[in-house]
């Protein structure tokens, strides 16, 4: 009689389709997957540790590279969290807030692209990854000619922006913006009616809203099964709650749903940048308070007030209050948290950092046990995991 | 400002549990005994509709005791409403029990927390490093934990 036994197998952590250096480690009942074991962590710089001897400013470039894909909002968190803890969130000028809602909008469609352009070729769709890219060059051009790196951006600021939009830069983003839905149709002409497409992913990944909210799911992926939670809208930050979006919720729960929920939320941030482009007026792009924001040059070089300020801000930084506070913002991927405690030093005394792939992440076993091996990458590139931000 | 209503609720049944209630910015601490915290996370889940971990944490206090705190971020997705709750560990006893059985995310957050604060959990269903090697030596996000590394001398600037 014919005897089965379940085989180990190990997948990464250098495996194209592990999205980065994601070990798992899958027990196969031929080619049904048993058991998945993620193992993480090959990535972890100890940001939070970093942190933790580092101003409050000298830790915005260490959130760039928690989520490399999606710098701006890493760093659009960070400050939120900060400038509630200075109390300073009332004094941030609306031309920094809109600024930061069009970029942390750009970056979502960057974040969205490079999901949809390696999901896609995952699977096997090699010409959507090269429609997405091109695209995404685009947003890295502005992304350079804004702040001077193409990815790692470090142009928030705790009070508002580390410098003013540059000229002309304002009609390229309206121009990408514009065309953007368009770019949408292209992918979905390619995909959705696809037949393999719809074989790879309709029914696979498939996760119930209540196993979802249990494992701690956030972001498209939660709104995909159905449970209608997004924090631009229900816990507004930086002035959200004046554009007008929809919030797309699917029911299927499914790998398809997730691909819907992203592709409409690229419909949906092209037309938040045009709102925030609309919004945008002159105006100072740093809050007034001399003891947090440094001083304009001028004023560094003319008033002996501003030199004071500059030099102690850039030599020990600020203090916070003593106390604690968490931000939460919805970037593109789940809920990105900071919980900062302050001891009233220069240095946050502890910044935990909830990275929506972690806790993503933890819920890729259920999702692919039971189904088969192929299944496994599909529903890798759904949960859309970096992990920079993973392994921090 | 006005009191967190899951303030009154927690009071009232769990008198003894409640040790501090802190608001800071908007936002309400609740500050439990260890022993008590599943009894106190079913009930917020369970009565209050506290449906979502967003994350948990541990915090060293070195010098104080007890010396560390664990923070539970807690939201409500249908009230749109966050709550924080935090226990108080002591050094010699750095042991909690396990949230994983009320909220299935817990599961790595505390593992992450074992590894990197070196907080353990009772019961927990697979409490083993995560971020860190599995052989690795201490918990690096302990304040007494060199920022440099174990082994290495403290960096001097470089003008020295």
């Amino acid at each position: 009689m014919a005897q089965t036994e379940t085989m180990t197998i190990n997948m990464g952590p250098q495996h194209p389709s592990t999205h980065g250096v994601l070990q798992l480690i899958l027990e196969l009942d031929g080619e049904t997957v048993v058991k998945a074991t993620p193992h993480i962590g090959f990535l972890h710089r100890g940001v939070e540790k970093l942190s933790e001897h580092r101003t409050y400013h000298q830790t915005i470039p260490l959130t760039d590279r928690l989520d490399y894909l999606a710098p701006m909002s890493n760093n659009l968190g960070y400050v939120l969290a900060v400038e509630k803890l200075l109390g300073i969130e009332e004094m941030i000028p609306e031309r920094a807030k809109v600024v930061r809602v069009m970029l942390a909008e750009l970056t979502r469609i960057k974040s969205h692209l490079v999901w949809l352009a390696t999901h896609a070729l995952d699977i096997g769709a090699m010409t959507v990854f090269l429609y997405c890219f091109r695209e995404r060059e685009a947003i890295i051009d502005i992304y350079e000619k804004i702040s001077g790196a193409r990815m790692t951006s470090n142009y928030f600021r705790v009070g508002g922006l580390s410098a003013d939009l540059p000229a002309g830069i304002t009609d390229e983003i309206r121009t990408f913006a514009e065309k953007m839905p368009a770019h949408v149709d292209e992918y979905e002409g390619l995909l959705t009616g696809n037949k393999i497409w719809q074989k790879r992913t309709i029914g696979v990944g498939t996760i119930s809203a209540e196993d979802a909210i249990d494992i701690g799911l956030s972001g498209p992926a939660l709104r995909a099964s159905g449970v209608d939670w997004d924090l631009r809208r229900d816990n507004p930050y930086s002035g959200y709650e004046e554009y007008d979006f929809e919030i797309p919720v699917l029911e299927d729960g499914d790998t398809f749903a997730r691909y819907k929920a992203r592709l409409d939320e690229i419909r949906e941030s092209s037309k938040i940048i045009l709102q925030a482009l609309a919004k945008l007026q002159d105006g100072p792009i740093l809050a007034d308070c001399p003891k947090v924001c440094l001083p304009p040059k001028q004023d560094v070089v003319n008033t002996i007030e501003g030199l004071i300020h500059h030099f102690k801000i850039v030599t020990e930084g600020f203090k916070a209050p003593e106390g604690e506070v968490y931000v939460g913002i919805e970037a593109p991927k789940g809920e990105l948290g900071y919980y900062l405690v302050s001891d009233g030093s220069p240095n946050p005394y502890r910044m935990k950092i909830r990275p929506p792939s972690f806790v993503n992440l933890q819920a890729l076993p259920q999702m692919v046990e039971g189904a088969m091996l192929a299944d496994v990458i599909a529903t890798i590139g759904t949960l859309d995991i970096v992990l920079g931000e993973i392994d921090r | 400002m006005s009191e967190h209503a899951a303030v009154g609720k927690l009071k009232q049944n769990f008198a003894d549990a409640v040790l501090d209630v802190v608001e800071f910015r908007g936002e309400t601490t609740i500050t439990v005994k260890k022993e008590q915290i599943v009894e106190v996370c079913k009930f917020l889940k369970g009565e209050l509709g506290y449906n979502f971990l967003c994350d948990l944490c541990g915090v060293d206090y070195l010098g104080k005791s007890p010396r560390f705190m664990v923070v539970y971020n807690l939201y409500n997705i249908s009230l749109k409403d966050r709550l924080r709750i935090k226990v108080p560990v002591e050094e010699g006893d750095a042991t909690v029990d396990t949230v994983s059985t009320i909220w299935s995310t817990a599961n790595w957050h505390e593992r992450e927390c074992w590894d990197l604060m070196g907080i353990s959990f009772n019961s927990h269903p697979d409490l083993r490093r995560i971020l860190m090697p599995a052989d690795w030596d201490g918990h690096p996000l302990r304040k007494d934990y060199p920022v440099q590394g174990p082994d290495r001398e403290p960096y001097q600037g470089r003008l020295q």
